[in-house]
């Protein structure tokens, strides 16, 4: 008793696939590919649904399962990322739409798929364990001046300070960045530049971000030279990726600002 | 109520409000009479919080900015990834811009309303007060509200609400709310004040000379186990909704940390007041991990439906408006779509329960857009929802546009936690709970938008200003590994971890998850009734029995290992059910959340008992084998007039 | 915040040099200089359909402007040194990019897949490399004549027809000026964008006006070893 309206979904329960995971003990011990089998994966599972019913077949029969990380499995959080197929969140194969990991489903593939799925790849993201990486460096990178300086208590009413309806649009465009590190996953040079750009942007924006802003560019941008993130060349392999769709407008901005910031003599602090 | 389930203990009360003053005094006096802390005494105080949701991450940067030594504890990697950041609708405050008749009155009345009057009426007030300074600090933190052309903060009305007194960043504000008190964290940290412990759980709460004065917590990439010492320490770890299994909770959410607080002596309150959402989208099948929500504003202009007939197994578009049950509207003609998240949910079950569900499982009912897109044509109806249902169309593979949503009631949210008194303070001194975490603002019921408002209102002004009171008596005396207390602790961690690791059984702990899920949402879900939670009180010390004989988890300790996490996380959800099952049991009445079939009006309405049960349900934890203890507290209304619920 | 107005301290310090964005501007700055040289180049060499006289007058031409105000060659050698500097600055720009890059991801991916990634902007580096190899072949061929069929005591006019009636030498420019059509294709957005003037509402434009440029460049300079070729020009 179902609407069977638009649901490819139906014909093609039960796939059977195979997997090629990475799998790292730890920071500092090699990794490789490691073959995997799973069979009758429903079409409406997320991929992270099949990954969990791979695990539990590890965990039972005594084997490490595959780490990953994976929060609120909406789309939100930021935690997941898996490169799939060579593209981060599986891009590739959910375009022409933009996903997150937990976000992608298994009528994406089909029934026979071989599928690859590594972690994010970059020095300022060393491996933990498996598919799961350590991505405090985009934290650092907010340390460094992402926000604003505004003690609790201080503020004026929230009215006192009008902000264009266009600016405060695009400024959300850029803040809704969850953090995922998607884009540094598929640039080729591992660069931040989209992440940064995004929160650069997102402030840079706002009336509530003008007094930092040079200060706030600048330092951030020193920052992700620092973590040893690569530079961006413009490819914009990040934007393709990125499942929140920020523009590469972002990077255009965070150039700009920087670019002025640098003439009117903001400096990096050391 | 027979007593082999609890039994009762002396009565509690808040004693910090201050009730020689009215109640819009309260608040300024309370702050008045608190001890302050010098600001050069602060630099030796050390505050534990744990949890960088909307009200540990605002209460840590505050504390932090304050002068205090912060320790912040989370379990995912960045502060920004706490559940808040999934929060859809909005965020209530009483500011009136829209000169629609609001005012820190109104919203103090809605709340204490719409939490069927079960809430505190000083907590609910000072929550109104503080409203409009939340939204002050968030704008000036640069959160992207909506604004309207003239530059000015645009609201919407939500949940039912006669005022629009609704604050909103697209359908993203708990991740807009969250970023703003994150960047306010992550500026505490770079300055120091506040110390990061990213990935790393609470297991254990330490308690010296009747203090709380610190945590023992696994690094969760290390493995190892440790104890960290403070001053005080302040839990902000978020809802267990969880205990479902199926929620529209992260896949980490727990209530270990609030849980294993219990134990060490705070009390529960109300574990059985859950908020059940009405329109998820419905399960799909066994491996589903989790339900993601739909947000409440769709009901602003989609129509709920079921075919009238059982068993219609039409495609929805061809089954005629006569054939056609609008039962939303039929029963409740003036709220129609729009009444509160528990008639909702509920009738959705009623209707399924009458086998006139949808979908595949028949529990489901339809979200229909086709007037509207009538009405207002498709790009209005995109501009609106669009990435809903964008979100929709991914998930279960249907086109909304096309065919009309299938949604179905979800746990949502908890409305017990750990009793707090009006400083936030738990039972066990020195022990604060914030946001989710505690029992106090919304009754038996949340209204929409007022979760974010209380976990921004708590961290970043209550808390913060009653905190001091306390730690004007610190900083009290060292504590390290070697007492005897902090040595227990840790030893009963460690050997948790290793007993989990050493028994070896056939079942993963997801498959216990999965089974203590089914059973709470079938046996204390929606319904509840003295039969039902008879039943979940026999099954569930059966599950945890064979949880501790059956368990199966691979790997070790020593390196990042979530089937290890999420054990620990099992074996405390089995615990809380069961308490939730006693409180849901012995509270024989219907109130918000909380439906027991035994107490309803003729209409099918839930019927309060106010002469018998107007109290918070404190319970206090004993030592297996023995019943949970119940302390009272007494609800008075001295501002708001008892009434029925009534949306007809 | 710092506002200095004082110009003494307007200059890039240090701290900022090493900074991933200031190496893109470098590149951007000298890449455009290197492109004003192309646009000028391609029309200089459109001259050798106007003649052998005409084109080898040209040639002369640029070795005597300014004289006898300056001695002879001043004018080219000031361009030469301007495009040495911007080689340079911009090769080393590349390539300490390029580095950087290489540092960042220490550990391949067993399988990567572009899904915006032009052919274009990947071919930046290698082709940027051939392009630089071209450059220092083709100065040995037509301006110094030592790799030249017709050697070094010939016209320019000689030099250029004798290498292009070579179908390989000609192969090898074309392959050169494609590259180059699709470094400039790619750098043409890229310094927009390294230069913070684009954005939504322009990336059309810009991109537009990048292939248009490239196209017309390459087919430019394009026209030339064909007409060669096929005898039009002889
Ligand atoms: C899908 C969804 C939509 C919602 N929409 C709205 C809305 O529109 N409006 C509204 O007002 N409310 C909404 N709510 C409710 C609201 O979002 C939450 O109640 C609120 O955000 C809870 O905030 P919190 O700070 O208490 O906890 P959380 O944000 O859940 O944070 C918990 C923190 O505690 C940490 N933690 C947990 N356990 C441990 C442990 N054992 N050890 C160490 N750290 C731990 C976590 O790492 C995390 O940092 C929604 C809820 C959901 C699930
Ligand atoms: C088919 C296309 C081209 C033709 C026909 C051509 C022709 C010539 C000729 C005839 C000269 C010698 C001029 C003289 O000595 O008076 C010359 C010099 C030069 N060309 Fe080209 N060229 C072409 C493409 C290019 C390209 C693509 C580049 C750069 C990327 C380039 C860069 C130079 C340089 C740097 C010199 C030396 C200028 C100097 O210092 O004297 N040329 N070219
Ligand atoms: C010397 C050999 C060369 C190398 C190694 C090289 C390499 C590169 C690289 C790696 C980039 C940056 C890639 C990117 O932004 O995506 C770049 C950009 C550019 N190059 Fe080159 N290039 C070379 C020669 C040239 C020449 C001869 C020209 C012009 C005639 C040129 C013009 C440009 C322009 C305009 C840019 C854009 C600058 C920017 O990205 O901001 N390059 N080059
Ligand atoms: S910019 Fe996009 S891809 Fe990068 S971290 Fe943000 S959301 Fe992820
Ligand atoms: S892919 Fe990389 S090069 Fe820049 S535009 Fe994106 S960061
Ligand atoms: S798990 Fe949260 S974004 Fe995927």
């Amino acid at each position: 008793m179902r609407s069977s309206v638009g649901n490819p979904a139906d014909e093609k329960r039960g796939m059977n696939l195979t997997l090629r995971i990475w799998r790292q003990k730890g920071p500092s011990v090699k990794g490789r590919m490691v073959t995997y089998e799973v069979t009758d994966i429903s079409p409406d599972m997320s991929f992270l649904e099949m990954l969990d019913v791979l695990n539990e077949q590890l965990i039972l029969s005594g084997d490490e399962p595959v780490v990953f990380d994976h929060d609120c499995r909406e789309g939100i959080c930021g935690s997941c990322g898996l490169m799939i197929n060579g593209t981060a969140h599986g891009a590739g194969v959910a375009a022409p739409g933009r996903t997150t990991t937990c976000q992608l489903h298994m009528r994406k593939f089909k029934d026979g798929d071989t599928i690859d799925v590594e972690p994010w790849r970059a020095s300022a993201f060393p491996v933990i364990k498996d598919l799961a990486v350590n991505r405090g460096a985009l934290d650092r990178i907010i340390q460094a001046g992402g926000y604003v300086s505004v003690p609790t208590g201080t503020a004026p009413d929230a009215h006192a300070v009008p902000v264009p309806k266009k600016d405060a649009d695009a400024a959300f465009d850029a803040a809704t960045c969850i953090g995922c590190g998607a884009c540094v996953a598929a640039c080729p040079n591992a660069s931040s530049m989209l992440f940064t750009a995004a929160k650069v942007s997102h402030l840079g924006l706002l009336p509530q971000g003008q007094p930092e802003r040079n200060d706030r560019v600048v330092n951030m941008v020193a920052q992700q030279d620092r973590e040893g993130f690569g530079g961006c060349t413009n490819i914009g392999e990040c934007s393709a990726a990125c499942p929140k769709g920020i523009s590469m407008e972002n990077i255009s901005r965070l150039n700009h600002d920087l670019l002025g910031a640098l003439r009117a003599g903001a400096r990096p602090k050391s | 109520m027979p007593l082999d389930l609890f039994t009762v203990g002396d009565p509690i009360a808040d004693t910090k409000a201050p009730m020689d003053v009215p109640i819009g005094e309260r608040w300024s006096t309370r702050r008045f009479r608190a001890r302050l802390v010098n600001p050069a005494n602060r630099r030796k105080l050390t505050v534990i919080v744990v949890g960088t949701g909307l009200a540990g991450g605002s209460a840590a940067a505050t504390l932090g900015e304050a002068g205090y030594r912060v320790k912040s504890f989370w379990y995912q990697d960045s502060p920004r990834r706490a559940h808040s950041v999934a929060a859809q609708g909005g965020i209530n405050a009483a500011k009136n811009y829209r000169n629609d008749g609001d005012s820190v009155h109104r919203l103090f009345y809605d709340t204490v309303k719409g939490g069927d009057f079960r809430s505190r009426e000083n907590n609910v007030h000072r929550l109104a007060e503080v409203s409009n300074s939340i939204i002050d600090q968030c704008a000036a933190q640069g959160v992207p509200f909506a604004r309207e052309y003239g530059g000015l903060l645009d609201n919407r009305s939500f949940g039912g609400a006669q005022v629009s007194r609704t604050f909103y960043a697209r359908g993203q504000t708990g991740q807009q709310l969250l970023y703003g008190a994150y960047q306010a964290l992550e500026r505490q940290m770079a300055a120091g004040n506040v110390e990061q412990y990213a990935r790393t759980e609470m297991l254990d709460l330490i308690i010296v000379d009747g203090r709380a004065r610190g945590i023992v917590a696994r690094d969760l990439v290390t493995g190892e186990v440790s104890t960290h010492f403070a001053d005080a320490v302040v839990l902000a770890t978020g809802g267990y909704g969880n205990v479902f299994y199926l929620s529209t909770n992260a896949k980490g959410s727990n209530a270990t940390a609030i849980w294993r607080a219990h134990k060490r002596g705070a009390y529960m309150a109300n574990p059985c007041y859950t908020q059940i959402h009405p329109t998820c989208i419905p399960v799909k099948g066994d491996y589903q991990s989790k339900l993601t929500l739909m947000s409440e504003s769709l009901r602003n202009d989609g129509r709920v439906w079921v075919p009238k007939e059982r068993g219609d197994a039409r495609d929805p578009r061809e089954i005629p408006e006569g054939d056609r049950d609008y039962y939303l509207e039929r029963i409740y003609p003036a709220f129609g779509n729009l009444v509160p998240r528990d008639i909702a949910s509920r009738q959705a079950k009623n209707v399924c329960d009458e086998g006139r569900g949808v979908g595949p499982n028949g529990l489901g009912v339809y979200l229909d857009f086709s007037d509207a897109m009538e009405r207002l044509g498709r790009p209005a109806i995109e501009a609106k929802y669009g990435n809903l249902f964008d979100m929709y169309a991914q998930i279960t593979g249907e086109d909304p546009y096309e065919t009309p949503m299938r949604i179905y009631p979800a746990v949502h949210y908890t409305m017990g936690g750990l009793w707090v008194d009006y400083d936030l303070q738990s039972t066990i001194p020195g022990m604060f709970v914030i946001g989710e975490a505690n029992f106090s603002d919304h009754g038996a019921n949340r209204l929409g938008a007022s979760a974010l408002m209380q976990g921004l209102a708590d961290g970043y002004f209550v808390l913060p200003n009653t905190i001091n009171d306390y730690l004007a008596d610190g900083p009290f005396e060292k504590v390290d590994d070697s007492h005897p207390a902090a040595a227990e602790a840790l030893a009963g961690v460690q050997d948790q971890v290793q007993r989990l690791l050493n028994i070896n059984g056939t079942r993963t702990p997801a498959s216990f998850h999965r089974e203590l899920g089914r059973l709470m949402w079938d046996l204390c879900g929606m319904e509840r009734s003295e039969e039902s939670l008879r039943k979940a009180l026999d099954r569930i010390p059966e599950i945890r029995q064979e949880f501790w004989t059956n368990l199966k988890v691979s790997g070790d300790w020593t390196s990042i290992n979530p089937t290890l996490e999420h054990a620990g996380r099992v074996a405390d959800f089995i615990e809380l059910a069961e308490l939730m099952c006693v409180d849901a049991l012995h509270r024989n009445e219907s109130c918000g959340g909380h439906f027991r079939a035994e107490s309803q009006t003729p209409e099918g309405e839930a019927l309060r008992d106010d002469e018998n049960y107007a109290y918070v349900a404190a319970w206090e934890w004993t030592p297996e084998g023995a019943p949970p203890v119940l302390h009272r507290e007494a609800l008075e209304y001295e501002y708001v007039h008892l009434a029925q619920r009534s949306y007809k | 915040m710092v506002t200095v107005t004082h110009s003494g301290q307007r200059r890039t310090p240090k701290a900022a040099k090493t900074n991933s964005v200031f190496k893109k501007v470098v590149m951007a700055v000298s890449g455009i200089i290197l492109v004003l040289y192309l646009i000028a180049h391609m029309i200089g060499n459109l001259k050798v359909f106007a003649g052998r006289e005409s084109f080898n007058h040209y040639s002369e031409w640029i070795r005597t402007i300014g004289e006898p105000a300056v001695p002879s060659q001043t004018t080219l050698w000031i361009i030469r040194i301007v495009l040495l500097a911007a080689v340079i600055a911009h090769f080393w720009a590349a390539v300490s990019l390029w580095r950087q890059a290489r540092r960042a991801r220490p550990e391949r991916y067993v399988s990567k897949k572009a899904v915006a990634q032009s052919y274009a902007s990947r071919t930046m580096r290698w082709g940027g490399v051939i392009v630089l190899l071209f450059i220092i072949w083709h100065i040995l061929d037509l301006t110094v004549g030592a790799v030249n069929p017709d050697g070094a005591d010939s016209t320019p006019y000689d030099r250029l027809v004798a290498s292009f009636q070579n179908p390989f030498i000609t192969a090898f420019y074309v392959l050169a000026l494609l590259l180059l059509g699709m470094h400039l294709r790619h750098g043409i957005w890229s310094a927009t964008q390294t230069l913070g003037q684009s954005n939504k509402r322009r990336e059309r434009t810009v991109n537009a006006f990048a292939i248009a440029f490239a196209t017309l460049l390459t087919v430019g300079f394009l026209i030339v070893p064909f007409s060669v070729l096929f005898n039009i020009v002889d």
